[in-house]
């Protein structure tokens, strides 16, 4: 019985592991400026400092498009991974960085840090959307527990009060301050994968890994969790400490996504949501092909954004929110049939 | 297995209410000590104290002579099992997968044993596969025993074990129950039916406004003047022609 599902899991992943390898390979290739498979190869080949054949194709793969993908492989396994942890510490499907408020939280941590100058410093931008990031987390589970639950209604209530706040901030913030590297308030709330460098990948792609790392430490506990708060202290879970650790995970991985990226929304709403009907709940599981399906779904989102209406580009978050938003209608809608109404 | 688990003097007090004032409760090895009350007097939250799930305003819980505040959760997890009332379940979970989070104090080569058997015991191995929520209520509650019973500890702590099974369900459950206790192990039982603490209690333990009001073997505690009294209902206690006690309200 456990074979056949081990077996199935390994299915599973392989073909995760293989789609997300297309895509890699299929965004490398597409935008603007086409590049064939063989070319691909050939460039690939040379390496970042080698003799080009091609020198404009050469440059935008190591320069734009490379960095760009492997942005969008880490931000999107980000965001997949810190929905998983959400939705099991709040007990709730429809937990998620960005319909909640964590996402706009980091995102005011960032737009004060560059203001107040602290993007002088490294790592002084990440750690202001850190600390917002996690506050508005903890806020929100502060807000909308009751009975070591949180209810559906006062979540999504929360998220919007949080959400509103943030963007007022935010658009006070970017109206005030001429700061180039504010950049937009389109930015910030639709997101983009525009500005990758291979600064930005560095700075984000060891924070993701630490914090998607830190994250399999949670998934026995996070499962023991689902049975409630007491059931799971009786059998031997330190309740609290593990969710304020697990909360920080939650804010280290989405504010660091969205120093980068700005508020990419549904990512991390949509690919757990698809990996438990697929897998099941175990979160040993769910962690690892949420990562692989998230980066995925960032990487196809994005491709559509950038070739849609090439060679103009949409902002990211409008592909996520035209696909999330819908899902996430329907979500609402069975989680509530689930929970007898919301009253 | 000599386990003892001994609560002194036990005051909770919440808001303006007291929910518990000066009750003991002692457990040992080999017992099924049942609490019984009106609703409110108490039972769930003596329960609650001595599982350790809050911070006690007077009294001491102790295990083996241990403080409960002073021990590890995992230490406490291996010690004692806990069967609460109903519970949601947020994800959906197998009940395989529901009985195996009962080994998560242990994880050791014993862990697919007992699960095996905890599921074999509260005849759920049919619905392994099922997920919890499509189960019906009985159901539930034996998948949430078989999850204790694989916990695989000397004392158990059961709220209402029995309030949403059906008769014949109620006799299987208190067969394990009292096969439990065989082995050695102690229970301490929430209990709504007189009748079921009558015949299967070792010990009876009576609270009445967060008091503990009686407390000994059933068949002297179990008196129509004490249950009356507690109850605000006219009790009778009869026996049967087979010598049994049987606990009967007295029609108006």
């Amino acid at each position: 019985m456990t074979d056949t599902r081990r077996t199935s899991i390994f299915a599973v992943g392989m073909f995760l592991l293989a789609l997300l390898v297309a895509t890699t390979l299929l965004s490398l290739a597409s935008g603007a400026f086409r590049i064939s498979f063989l070319d691909l190869l050939r460039i690939i080949g040379d390496g970042p400092s080698g003799e080009p054949i091609d020198g404009v194709a050469h440059n935008v793969f190591w320069q734009v498009r490379l960095p760009r993908v492997v942005l969008a492989v880490v931000v999107g396994s980000s965001l997949a991974v810190a929905g998983v942890i959400m939705q099991g510490i709040f007990r709730n499907p429809l937990a998620e960085p960005a319909t909640v408020g964590v996402s706009a939280g980091a995102a005011v941590g960032a737009v004060i840090a560059i203001i107040i100058g602290l993007n002088e410093f490294p790592l002084g931008v990440q750690i202001a959307a850190f600390i917002g990031g996690t506050l508005s987390t903890a806020l929100v589970y502060l807000l909308s527990r009751s009975d070591g639950k949180t209810e559906v209604v006062t979540l999504i209530l929360t998220g919007i009060a949080i959400n509103a706040f943030a963007g007022a901030v935010i658009g006070f913030g970017v109206f005030v301050a001429d700061d180039d590297d504010l950049r937009s308030v389109t930015f910030w709330s639709l997101g983009t994968l525009g500005l990758a460098t291979w600064k930005a990948v560095g700075v984000v792609a060891p924070l993701a890994l630490a914090g998607m790392l830190i994250s399999t430490r949670f998934a026995r506990v996070l499962d023991i969790l689902a049975l409630g708060d007491r059931p799971a202290s009786h059998l031997g879970v330190r309740v609290e400490p593990v969710r304020l650790q697990a909360i920080a995970v939650v804010g280290l991985l989405a504010s660091s996504a969205v120093a980068a990226t700005g508020i990419i929304a549904f990512v991390g709403l949509l690919v757990p949501h698809i990996m438990r009907i697929v897998l099941g709940p175990r979160h040993r599981h769910l962690l690892w092909t949420s990562a692989l399906l998230g980066a995925t779904v960032t990487l196809l989102a994005d491709l559509a954004a950038r070739t849609l209406l090439s060679p103009a580009e949409l902002p990211l978050g409008v592909v996520t929110a035209l696909i999330g938003a819908p899902f996430f209608l329907l979500l609402l809608r069975s989680t509530r049939r689930s929970q007898g109404g919301w009253a | 297995m000599t386990t003892a688990l001994i609560a002194k003097n036990l005051v909770v007090v919440r808001g303006n209410s007291t929910l518990l004032n000066d009750v003991s409760l002692e457990i040992k090895a080999g017992e099924l000590v049942a609490v019984i009350g009106p609703n409110g007097s108490g039972k769930s939250t003596l329960l609650g104290a001595v599982a350790g799930d809050f911070a006690l305003d007077a009294g001491s819980v102790t295990l083996n002579g241990n403080d409960l505040a002073t021990l590890a959760p995992r230490e406490l997890a291996r010690a004692r099992a806990v069967l609460p009332q109903q519970i949601v379940i947020s994800f959906p979970f197998t009940v395989r997968e529901i009985v195996a989070m009962g080994r998560s104090p242990w994880r050791d080569d014993n862990d697919d044993e007992r699960i095996d058997s905890a599921m074999h015991r509260l005849e759920v191995m049919s619905l392994r596969e099922r997920t919890y929520q499509t189960l019906s209520v009985g159901e539930q509650a034996r998948v949430s025993m078989a999850r204790v019973l694989a916990q695989d500890t000397p004392l158990l702590l059961l709220d209402e074990p029995t309030a949403v099974l059906d008769i014949g369900q109620q006799e299987r459950f208190l067969a394990i129950a009292r096969a439990l206790v065989d082995e050695g192990r102690g229970v301490v039982a929430v209990l709504h039916d007189l009748n079921v603490a009558m015949r299967f209690a070792t010990r009876v333990v009576v609270l009445h406004e967060g008091r503990c009001v009686a407390s000994g073997d059933p068949q002297s505690v179990l008196t129509p003047v004490l249950l009356s009294d507690v109850y605000h209902q006219k009790i009778q206690v009869t026996t049967t022609m087979e010598g049994r006690s049987v606990i009967l309200p007295e029609q108006r």
